[in-house]
């Protein structure tokens, strides 16, 4: 009976995924289109060649770094819906790094990116990190708030300080050769550069820090109990300043595929929402790493199959991603899913049983209830 | 006549647990009638059956000899018992704190205006000034005054039992079911809510009362049911028992209130020294001094809430806390110290909420036994935690304090109250502390585990630790302490040495009583 | 007389701009104060814009439109209650996922009704609110203080965000309180994304509401989970909102432009020193975020 309860487990969020890509699936009928079709047109658009295979990774990389940033606030009891602000500044951090110093040789180079990615994504973590453990004020709504601040900063740095002369685009100049990290060649023209190697190398980092070290332990003890984490001696507070800043210097190595291996400059509106999809990728790999890379490669494959969709349908545009990432997650999310629908049998059992008996008393009901406890002066 | 209440072979069972099991009960209406039992026990389980907040797996329960509940009727919700004239006060009391009184009294059953029924029950505007008046009635009768626009955040627990109550008589309710009142209550307040029991008893509501005070049994009930372990165990009338003989019941064996008279303490050097110690809080301490040696155990006696909670966050998070006063721990002036640091003197802490202070309920036992040892070699080593090592010693702990199931990978949170209660203490003594805090360090766990966790306090005493022992069971405080203080509304009101002092003197100082 | 007509535009068009957030805030309020965070708020109002377009077109009427808005943002509202009270799912998570739902709908309907997903066909001006939705959204700050402390209604929600175990065991059922107030969120915001759609502009356009649900949380926070100010920091915002659209391109001092991106931050930043209790206390009902578990 244990391994069984176990083995559901294991597969309640597959089940769950499925679930919700059938539900997302079967609003394109609304648009005229066959859901199967629309599946196969996806699976194709994901899979299908070296090239779409090299897309869904490219999309994937951001997604590993994001998710592993809210897997680490999560187990730290914090909930960082904030990667979108912190991806931003460190991008933004990255492509400043690259055009300030455009002179800095190869090898030296993108480490000076990478590390202006995690230091810019850090300090957007550290703030609300630092707000909730010194001034008590909760994380999420400053994180959204701090999402939109971001938006502007970057709006104003890209438009004012670090303009490109050379283009009408809302878009900073660009960075300097040495920065430009080598591409994977076996992708064809995909853009997937070495950015995914350091996703993965983040991924073991995460998984080593939380589970072998005392820091991690001491991370995860103040997420599951901060009064008896404090009472054992950990300091609640320091550990969640931490937290939020490698959540937030994780959130910032998006930087390094977007600027460093793709654009080579920093773009407004570049993430198209990475960080509110690293939430969902963590939740569906339950926080863990591998669980994180894992849902990652699933999101990046609906990302890059709904982008099809826009000239292989009728009807049907790449906002069915965003469609079906929210019934994903809605279903993934859903505590009581089976359980709901579970007990909804046994109920309808048990109601059936009772009405065998067929005796029903009356009772009072709460109108009648409600006239006689009426008090009138 | 029929009894106002009858059980008749109720069995109520939590994931295969049974709480309750072939209960039968009967109450006669117009009596105060108690229910005791251990923790656990299953007395709140069958009280919350008739309030309707579980719904028992068989068995009937009838009302005046009707029935209310069993095979035949469907189970009813609290808002049918308030309907029928039953209601409850819980052991937590259900108020919301930034509401007023008269809110929380009205809540479910807001009176409207008699102009506005053409609005839909729930639109219709509240009548507040018809509340008041009924309730004015009501305080009248019983005399139980409260001001109604009074927060609940601003009142104080006696206040709030009694809004509690009113709640009651507002919806008229005739069976009045208490769950542990008098657990949070000074003497006072106990003295006084007796005297609003008795009254309302007089005017012919019944009351039920769970409690596992016997002295308070003997002074209030008319009658009394027994529980042990989900089953009725006994029922006596007051005049034909005692105390004596109920705690044998409630026990199941004879208690030996004694215990074994441990030898004569080796006092060592001093380990805390608390000198005029004053802290604002829920109840805030005023001007404390006390002192513990090592190889001594000191009992805090006081019923809860009378500054035992503030004086352990001030010995365990002193730097937290705006405090007055010197604070020595071993040596040390400890007053701007954090938890850290405290505990690096080696210092061992048997928190007052074990589930709240002490575990990480979800995790497994190896990672609560870790909790706290996290940067203590061996289980440290640069950075990493040497897993080897830590499971050794996990599996070593499991078999010497004898937890069960034996096995380090099961959450916590499956373990017993006493099991849990085991890891914790083979955890704090896992490095021999030289200070131990031990906050009711046998609640809520069986009697088993409380032999083996005194066993092990006093040995820890025997081995030159000095320890802090904070109780409201007297038994404990008076098995255990070489000397005891006796902490009433945040000031040390008695002291004693060993043998000085009996129970009844001690429950009378602990209540505030002037000797 | 001159130097009066800017301040007076300025003041009608502060009114203006913050109807929405007015609407969307008290929809916050309503399933705040009952216990549900709503983070979905965004999604809610961006469902009402798509829906108060689309049926103020095919009905040609603003009414209808309202109407409309009403049954689009109640529907998605419905999806969240499910998932966050009956099969308790985290209400951040469900949240976000409602608002990448609504994000997504929207421009995927839009594309099937009318050929294109960035935006519906413009409405004629007879088909757009002129201003009664100002009066209606003060109208509605007025009743629902009323209806939070006079009326029974109002006390169970208000226990159900405080101490829902109270409101159980005084017999009221405490999810049917948080269904009709989540719900009633969902009417709310649906009016406030119809104030956008059919009010404020001509037609709806993709992601319209631009962060303006949060803007109604933040607002929400800013007074305290109270209707009067909840709306009296609305009003603040939209004067935010009102002077950014004014200061476009406008030379202050020295020669560059104001940066309209600080002003635009504004709100945020206050919000943030807000809840740092640096402006003010804000203490949020204690049973926020926490399903109901009845044993």
């Amino acid at each position: 009976m244990k391994t069984g309860k176990s083995l559901f487990l294991f597969f309640q969020p597959i089940f769950s995924v499925i679930l919700g890509l059938g539900i997302g699936l079967l609003i394109t009928y609304a648009a005229g289109e066959s859901p199967w079709n629309v599946f196969q047109i996806m699976v194709k658009s994901a899979f299908g060649s070296r090239y779409d295979l090299g897309m869904t990774l490219f999309y994937a990389t951001p997604l590993i770094f994001t998710g592993l940033s809210v897997a680490v606030a999560f187990h730290a009891g914090l909930f960082n819906i904030g990667g979108e602000g912190q991806l931003e500044i460190g991008a933004l951090a990255t492509a400043a790094v690259g055009i300030c110093f455009a002179g800095m040789p190869f090898p030296f180079a993108p480490i000076l990116g990478v590390l202006g990615g995690i230091l810019g994504g850090a300090l957007w973590g550290a703030i609300p990190g630092w707000l909730r453990a010194r001034r008590g004020s909760h994380e999420v709504i400053n994180t959204i708030m701090l999402n939109f601040i971001s938006a502007g900063l970057c709006s104003w740095v890209t438009l004012y300080v670090l303009k490109n002369p050379d283009s009408q685009n809302p878009e900073t100049a660009s960075i300097g050769v040495g920065y430009l990290i080598p591409q994977l060649k076996f992708f064809a023209e995909a853009p997937v550069s070495v950015a995914i190697l350091l996703a993965l190398l983040a991924a073991v980092l995460v998984w080593f820090l939380l589970w072998k070290t005392s820091l991690g332990f001491e991370l995860r003890a103040v997420g599951q109990n901060e009064v008896a984490a404090k009472a054992a001696g950990i300091d609640v507070g320091k550990i969640r300043i931490l937290a939020m800043v490698i959540a937030g210097g994780l959130a910032g190595l998006v930087g390094v595929s977007e600027v460093l291996g793709n654009a080579g400059r920093f773009k407004i509106g570049m993430s198209p929402g990475y960080g509110f999809m690293g939430i969902a990728v963590a939740l569906l790999g339950r926080s863990r790493p591998l669980g994180v890379v894992a849902s990652a490669l699933l999101f990046g494959a609906l990302h890059k199959g709904t982008s099809d969709l826009d000239f292989e349908t009728e009807n049907v545009t790449r906002d069915l991603s965003l469609i079906l990432q929210a019934t994903v997650i809605l279903c993934v999310s859903a505590d009581g899913l089976w359980s709901f629908f579970g007990n909804r049998l046994k109920n309808k059992h048990q109601i059936k049983k009772n009405l065998k008996g067929k005796l029903n008393f009356p009772v009072k009901t709460k109108s009648e209830a409600e006239s006689s406890s009426t008090v009138t002066p | 006549m029929n009894p106002i209440v009858e059980f008749r072979g109720i069995c109520k069972s939590f994931h295969g647990v049974k709480a309750n099991a072939d209960l039968h009960l009967q109450v006669k209406k117009g009596t105060i009638h108690a229910i005791v039992g251990e923790n656990g026990a299953g007395k709140s389980t069958a009280m919350k059956i008739l309030y309707g907040t579980y719904q028992p797996d068989s068995g009937e329960i009838y009302l005046d000899g009707k029935l209310w509940g069993g095979r035949m009727k469907p189970w009813s919700s609290p808002s049918d018992a308030i309907h029928c004239g039953i209601g409850m006060v819980h052991q937590h009391f259900m108020l919301g704190a930034p509401q007023t009184a008269l809110e929380n009294i009205l809540l479910g059953v807001e009176p409207s205006p008699s102009w506005s029924s053409w609005l839909p029950f729930f639109l219709r505007p509240i009548d507040y000034q018809a509340a008041r008046i009924k309730l004015n009635q009501i305080s009248a009768q019983y005399g139980m005054k409260v001001d109604l626009d009074a927060k609940i955040e601003n009142t104080s627990v006696g206040v709030q039992q009694r809004i509690e109550i009113l709640k009651l008589l507002y919806r008229d309710a005739n069976i009045l079911i208490l769950d542990e009142p008098t657990a949070v209550l000074t003497q006072q307040e106990t003295e006084e809510l007796f005297t609003n029991l008795r009254k309302l008893c007089q005017q012919g509501k019944t009351i039920l009362i769970i409690t596992h005070k016997l002295k308070e049994v003997m002074n209030l009930a008319s009658r009394v049911t027994v529980f042990r372990r989900g089953r009725v165990v006994a029922e006596r009338d007051i005049g034909r028992t005692s105390v004596e003989e109920l705690a044998t019941l409630m026990v199941g064996r004879k208690v030996n209130l004694q215990g074994a008279i441990p030898s004569q303490p080796k006092l060592g050097e001093l380990a805390l020294e608390v000198k005029n110690l004053s802290l604002d809080g829920h109840c805030s301490l005023r001007n404390l001094d006390l002192h513990v040696h090592g190889g001594e155990i000191l009992g805090i006696a006081g019923v809860e809430g009378n500054g035992q909670t503030e004086l352990l966050q001030a010995l365990l998070h002193p730097k937290d806390q705006s405090l007055k006063g010197s604070l020595r721990l071993l040596g040390q002036d400890v007053s701007h110290f954090t938890a850290d640091r405290i505990r690096s003197l080696c210092v061992g802490v048997i928190p007052e909420d074990r589930h709240r202070e002490g575990l990480l309920l979800k995790k497994s036992v190896q990672e609560n036994f870790l909790l706290g040892l996290q940067r203590r070699p061996p289980f440290y080593n640069k950075g990493l935690i040497s897993t080897k090592k830590l499971t050794h010693e996990v599996r070593r702990i499991i078999d010497e304090y004898d937890i069960r199931p034996k096995s380090a990978d099961v959450a916590v949170s499956t373990l017993s109250g006493g099991n849990q209660q085991k890891l914790i203490i083979a955890r704090e003594f896992e490095f021999p502390p030289r200070f131990l805090i031990a906050a009711q360090p046998t609640r809520g766990v069986d009697v088993g585990a409380i032999e083996s966790i005194h066993r092990r306090l006093l040995d820890a005493r025997q081995k030159g630790c000095g320890i802090l022992l904070i109780s409201s069971e007297l038994d404990e405080i008076l098995a255990l302490s070489d000397r005891i203080l006796v902490m009433y509304e945040g000031k040390i009101v008695a002291e004693f040495q060993r043998g000085q002092v009996t129970e009844q003197v001690l429950g009378l100082r602990m209540g505030g009583a002037s000797a | 007389m001159e130097i009066l007509i800017p301040v007076f535009q300025i003041i009608t068009s502060t009114f203006r701009v913050s109807t929405p957030l007015v609407f969307a805030a008290l929809g916050g309020m309503m399933s705040e104060r009952a216990g549900v965070i709503n983070i979905a708020l965004e999604g809610m109002m961006l469902m009402g814009a798509f829906g108060g377009a689309v049926v103020a077109l095919t009905l040609h009427s603003s009414l209808y439109g309202a109407l409309g808005a009403i049954a689009f943002s109640v529907g998605i509202a419905a999806i969240y209650g499910f998932f966050a009270i009956e099969l308790r799912a985290n209400q951040i998570v469900a949240g976000t996922a409602i608002n990448m739902l609504a994000a997504g709908l929207t421009p995927f309907l839009s594309k099937v009704l009318y050929e294109s997903s960035t935006s519906t066909p413009n409405l004629p001006l007879e088909l757009r609110f002129q201003s009664s939705p100002v009066w209606v959204a003060w109208g509605l700050v007025i009743l629902s203080w009323f209806w939070m402390k006079y009326t029974p209604s109002g006390l169970w929600i208000r226990f159900a965000g405080e101490n829902p175990e109270a409101l159980d065991s005084a017999g009221v059922r405490v999810k049917r309180v948080r269904w009709a107030a989540v719900l009633l969120s969902g009417l709310l915001a649906g009016l406030g994304g119809a104030s956008l759609s059919i009010f404020l502009s001509s037609s709806f356009s993709r992601n319209m509401t631009a962060g303006r649900g949060f803007m109604a949380l933040a607002a929400l926070i800013f007074g305290k989970w109270k209707p009067i100010p909840t709306a009296a920091a609305c009003l603040l915002f939209g004067f935010f909102d009102t002077l950014q659209i004014r200061l476009q391109g406008v030379v202050l001092w020295g020669t560059a432009p104001v940066p309209v991106q600080f002003i635009q931050i504004l709100p945020y930043v206050v919000t943030i020193f807000v809840l740092a209790g640096v402006v003010g206390q804000s203490k949020a009902p204690k049973a926020l975020g926490l399903p109901f578990i009845q044993d």
